[in-house]
């Protein structure tokens, strides 16, 4: 059983009053930080750490604070990206239901040490009850004198706001956020400028995940060196996987990073299985915007070394034969489910919510979405296959944010490793089209 | 003396380099050497502050960041808004992969623009028509309906047509800066993004005539002078007039046919862009000749079809020639041969006070 360090106390009772969240150590990284610590005492302790984003990107935590510009009369923000929207992750939505004070205390802290005093939880719009649970954990925190002026006597001062999203997953990139956190239309920003020289009102700003923030607590108590020491190389510490698709038990599990695929994936304590007993077919490993893995790279690296759960050994060798960790949105497949299908639904996805500012992706996105339906519902043509490779190479690297990545790799990487799926698709339309059908080689199974 | 000349950055594109100031973009810089190595703009518009990197038409590979920092870029960059650094080499025309992908640029746009350009106003000075011509493969591959909508008069004098809009944001850009009571903007994202006014307002600003200007493509067209003449077969004239609204130039362009004036637009540019923009009274009340101080035939743009057929002496020399014939691959593959006792070429200097 590996440890656990947000979600420990999670199950134990209703973390959400703030007084059974202190009863379990709750705040006590605040009194720690702010009455013992720099500000650049606690930054130094988060890249001791190495912990990395946990939104997707996996960029150090501690080295993208370093990068805040110094202020020159400007003030420094804090924004927590809570729009999670990504299909396959939901792990932030959990942790905000269920301790939504893990977040807050992570909050304050951090933005002691980025010098802000102003910061925002910026949560995707359609999660009302998470905006509710969050500012009533907010009104009990500013109560108590964890928030507001002068905490816990400190002389620091934060002020804390809940921002509902505008309810488009083009929200989530961070230049996007900011410009809708500004109350404009949220389209993405041209880089550079980056958020930590020119951020929310133009002023430095950081944008770390839920994930990336509530750690911090942790390490305040704890020590840098110590987080460092959980999880393998340089993925340490947890990370909370939400688990999801053909599996016995579906949900949220806090794992230590360097935990093996296989593991996790057929362990009771996590996933459980394969669910009715059937054949693994194929994984995304870090959300709809990864790369798929076919069943014979899923539990071995290209090597033939067991398969991680960590940042490094995902993405062995590559998207030929990786993918990446991502936001940790575990996705499994079984032998009845069908990759075009699945590629179609997650570009459609990927389609309905491109901005529409960068030609590639606007034009791109619905491109390959018309054709993946064509092929799905038995209208395909051979020469169509190429065509969606050359289309996604068109759009990948190519946009002004990573949705065009994000909607190219699934694409790219689906034909790569099914292609052959793909052509019975096109080859056998009336079979592929019918209720049920689905296409079954033995090779491809685990 | 202590010079205090400010200090020049050495950029090469296209193995020809030039010295600019910094904060110059790649675009400027490449624009200052000339039409042959500048990369192509849908969206960016110098006069207008925020546009570019949108279309992803101006992509360029750097293949060294700096001098200090030779590293490529991983990526192929927007030239439009990314400024240079001391030591950057950059590739554009070069460069497989940029064309590559600017082929895939040109085949995106026109996903959902139709070739209309027989019937189209902006025939012969559209952008988008030159872009796919130098940069466009020679087929279509997109089999799926394209989307369509009917054409709306969103003010007295604007005609849209969104089915030829490219969604370059130029049009909300002037809106934004140039007028005071902004009604229009984009709607819905992704393909299903449109221009659009605010429930049935309409543009009636002073300046809005200017969004027609700006429009790279035929998608805001000037309702006074829709279909009444090819531009081809238009005579345009520099004139002015001492205009009373504080914000206009007076500096115009008069498109005539015969004796009389057809169309009054802004003054653009080598680039195609209006620097100095004009107000709606000089572009559609004042359509007499006795209304203007005629200057003289107007210098035409590289974009209109005007220009075809009116050869200007290259001013790039003799062995820039030679060495852009070793870039590319020979047909029949044989290398080139300099002449005996010549050495290999190593470009051209340009500096901002060359002509």
């Amino acid at each position: 059983m590996g440890i656990k360090i947000l979600t420990e106390h999670i199950g134990k009772e209703d973390l959400k009053p703030i007084d059974a969240y202190m009863k379990y150590g709750g705040y006590t990284a605040v009194k720690k930080a702010l009455t013992s610590m720099s500000p650049d005492a606690i930054v130094e302790e988060v890249k001791k750490s190495g912990l990395r984003g946990r939104g997707g990107a996996g960029f150090p935590t501690g080295m993208k604070w370093s990068f805040l510009a110094k202020p020159e009369g400007k003030p420094r923000y804090l924004v927590c990206n809570a729009d999670e929207s990504e299909p396959g992750t939901f792990k932030d939505r959990y942790l905000m239901m269920h301790s939504p004070h893990t977040l807050i205390e992570g909050m304050i802290v951090s933005s002691f040490a980025l010098g802000a005093n102003t910061s925002y939880i910026y949560v995707r719009g359609e999660m009302m009850f998470v905006i509710r649970i969050l500012e009533k954990a907010i009104a009990e925190a500013y109560a108590k004198g964890l928030l507001g002026k002068n905490i816990l006597g400190s002389g620091y001062n934060l002020d804390l706001y809940v921002h509902p999203g505008g309810g488009a997953y083009i929200c989530g990139e961070e230049t996007a956020l900011l410009e809708s956190l500004e109350g404009k239309r949220g389209n993405p920003r041209n880089k550079p400028p980056f958020p930590a020289v020119s951020g929310l009102y133009a002023c430095p700003t950081v944008v770390n995940n839920v994930e990336s923030i509530a750690a911090t607590s942790w390490i305040i108590n704890n020590g840098g060196d110590e987080y460092a020491k959980i999880g393998i190389g340089k993925s340490t510490g947890t990370k909370l996987i939400s688990a999801c698709g053909n599996i016995n038990n579906p949900g949220v599990y806090e794992i230590e990073l360097g935990l093996s695929v296989e593991e996790f994936l057929y362990s009771d304590q996590y996933c459980g299985g394969i669910a009715n007993g059937k054949k693994l077919k194929a994984l995304v490993a870090g959300g709809s915007s990864v790369p798929i893995l076919p069943a014979h790279l899923i539990t071995k690296t290209a090597n033939g070394e067991s398969r991680l759960m960590s940042y490094e050994s995902l993405s062995d060798g590559g998207f030929a034969t990786g993918t990446m960790l991502g936001s940790g949105g575990f996705i499994v497949f079984d032998e009845d489910q069908c990759i075009v299908r699945n590629t179609w639904n997650f570009t459609r996805f990927y389609h309905h919510e491109s901005c529409g500012q960068c030609s590639p992706c606007r034009e791109g996105t619905g491109w390959m979405e018309k054709v993946l339906h064509r092929i799905e519902h038995g209208h395909g043509h051979m020469h169509d296959i190429d065509l969606l490779v050359d289309v996604a190479k068109k759009i990948e690297g190519n946009t002004i944010c990573p949705l065009g990545d994000a909607a190219a790799w699934p694409v790219g990487s689906a034909i790569r490793h099914f292609r052959d799926e793909f052509e019975w698709h096109i080859k056998n339309p009336s079979e592929a089209t019918r209720k049920g059908a689905v296409y079954r080689k033995e090779a491809v199974f685990a | 003396m202590e010079n205090t000349a400010p200090q020049l950055f050495k950029v090469t594109i296209d193995n020809i380099e030039v010295e600019v100031a910094p904060g110059t973009t790649i675009l400027q810089a490449a624009r200052q050497i000339g039409h042959h190595v500048a990369p192509p703009a849908m969206c960016y518009y110098t006069s207008l502050k925020g546009t570019g990197g949108k279309c992803r038409a101006c992509l360029v590979k750097v293949t060294a960041g700096s001098a200090k920092d030779p590293r490529p870029m991983p990526k192929l960059v927007p030239s439009c808004i990314t400024t240079v650094q001391d030591g950057m080499i950059v590739e554009n025309t070069v460069n497989e992969q940029v064309l590559e992908t600017r082929k895939g640029v040109v085949e995106f746009l026109l996903i959902n623009h139709p070739l209309d350009c027989p019937i189209c106003d902006q025939a012969g000075e559209c952008h988008l028509q030159d872009f796919a011509f130098e940069h466009g493969r020679g087929t279509q591959r997109y089999e799926e309906e394209r989307r369509t909508f009917e054409r709306e008069d969103i003010g007295p004098y604007i005609q849209l047509h969104m089915n030829r809009c490219i969604l370059c944001y130029r049009c909300v850009f002037t809106a934004d800066q140039l007028t005071n009571k902004r009604v229009h903007g984009v709607l819905n994202r992704g393909d299903h993004a449109e221009i659009s006014t605010y429930i049935s307002k309409a543009i009636d600003n002073d300046f809005s005539g200017n969004m027609i200007d700006v429009c790279p493509v035929g998608a805001l067209t000037d309702k006074t002078f829709r279909f009444k003449q090819r531009v081809w077969f238009t005579k345009p004239v520099t004139a002015h007039r001492d205009c009373e609204h504080e914000k206009c130039s007076g500096k115009v362009t008069l498109w005539y046919k015969g004796e009389d004036v057809l169309r009054v637009t802004g003054r653009k540019n080598e680039w195609g862009e209006v620097t100095e923009f004009i107000c709606n009274t000089c572009r559609f009340d004042k359509k007499k000749t006795s209304d203007w101080v005629i200057e003289g035939p107007a210098k035409v743009s590289h974009h209109s079809v005007i220009s075809a057929n009116h050869y200007e002496k290259k001013a790039i020399p003799e062995f820039g020639f030679k060495q852009a014939a070793q870039q590319y691959k020979q047909i029949d593959d044989l290398p080139v041969q300099l002449p005996e006792g010549e050495k290999k070429p190593v470009g051209i200097v340009v500096r901002p006070d060359s002509k």
